[in-house]
């Protein structure tokens, strides 16, 4: 139940928070090195950081909670302890695929 | 029709105008984004730096700049109907109106700056 409602609202911010971004860094790349390089002192600024980890967690969550949903739709996993489970993974495992992603962004240090 | 009990009148016509499509598109363009932003993640991440240079020579190659538009469109897509659905539960009378006007208006507004500029940078590359 949380995590469904937690789905619809993570859904929404990439839906207009991610989409801004996206949407300006494709922007700032096609108008030229000086807009883009605006877009890279916000992304590099902690404000920046905050928002791409954000994003990334948030992309995670919706995929998780999503495939969850894929299984719930073909009619699986509704038994309570099975339903638990999954709903518990769905919270940890976008903790460990942002966490990695990261790792290796600072690691490569993009 | 027009005859008998409420529910004898709708027994057997299935669900009323067009949800189950909507329900089919939404898990459909889920399915297409799994593939198209986890491609997209990989894809910089295999990037040796985040560069202006580096990032326009990537999305010029015909791959990224197509599967690019297509991950722009799909994401516009599933946002489409998956925020028309959030809207419709919480949002009622002229607000909800209101609300799904901006939501087209965004679909399409966010979704042809951010073709344009793929197109733009595949087609003509950047001033250098």
């Amino acid at each position: 139940m949380a995590v469904s409602i937690l789905n619809r609202a993570m859904g929404v911010g990439l839906a207009t928070v991610g989409m801004v971004c996206l949407v300006w860094w494709l922007v700032a790349a096609a108008s030229g090195p000086e807009a883009y390089g605006v877009f890279m002192g916000w992304a590099k600024h902690w404000i920046g950081y905050v928002f791409a980890i954000g994003l990334t967690f948030t992309f995670f969550f919706h995929l998780c909670a999503g495939l969850r949903h894929f299984v719930m739709d073909v009619g699986a996993g509704f038994e309570l302890k099975t339903n638990r489970l999954w709903a518990w993974a769905t919270l940890i495992a976008p903790v460990l695929l942002t966490g990695a992603t990261w790792l290796l962004i600072f690691w490569k240090g993009l | 029709m027009g005859s008998g009990t409420g529910l004898g009148r709708v027994r057997g016509l299935g669900s009323t105008k067009s949800g189950s499509h909507h329900w089919w598109l939404q898990r459909v363009t889920a399915l297409g984004n799994i593939i198209l932003v986890l491609w997209f993640l990989f894809s910089l991440l295999r990037l040796p730096n985040l560069d202006h240079k580096t990032v326009v020579t990537w999305l010029a190659s015909p791959l990224s700049a197509v599967l690019m538009s297509l991950l722009v469109i799909n994401v516009c897509w599933h946002f489409r109907l998956g925020l028309q659905v959030v809207i419709e539960d919480y949002v009622h009378g002229g607000m909800r109106v209101v609300t799904l006007g901006l939501l087209h208006l965004w679909t399409f507004g966010a979704g042809a700056f951010a073709l344009f500029a793929i197109l733009k940078i595949a087609f003509a590359g950047t001033p250098a």
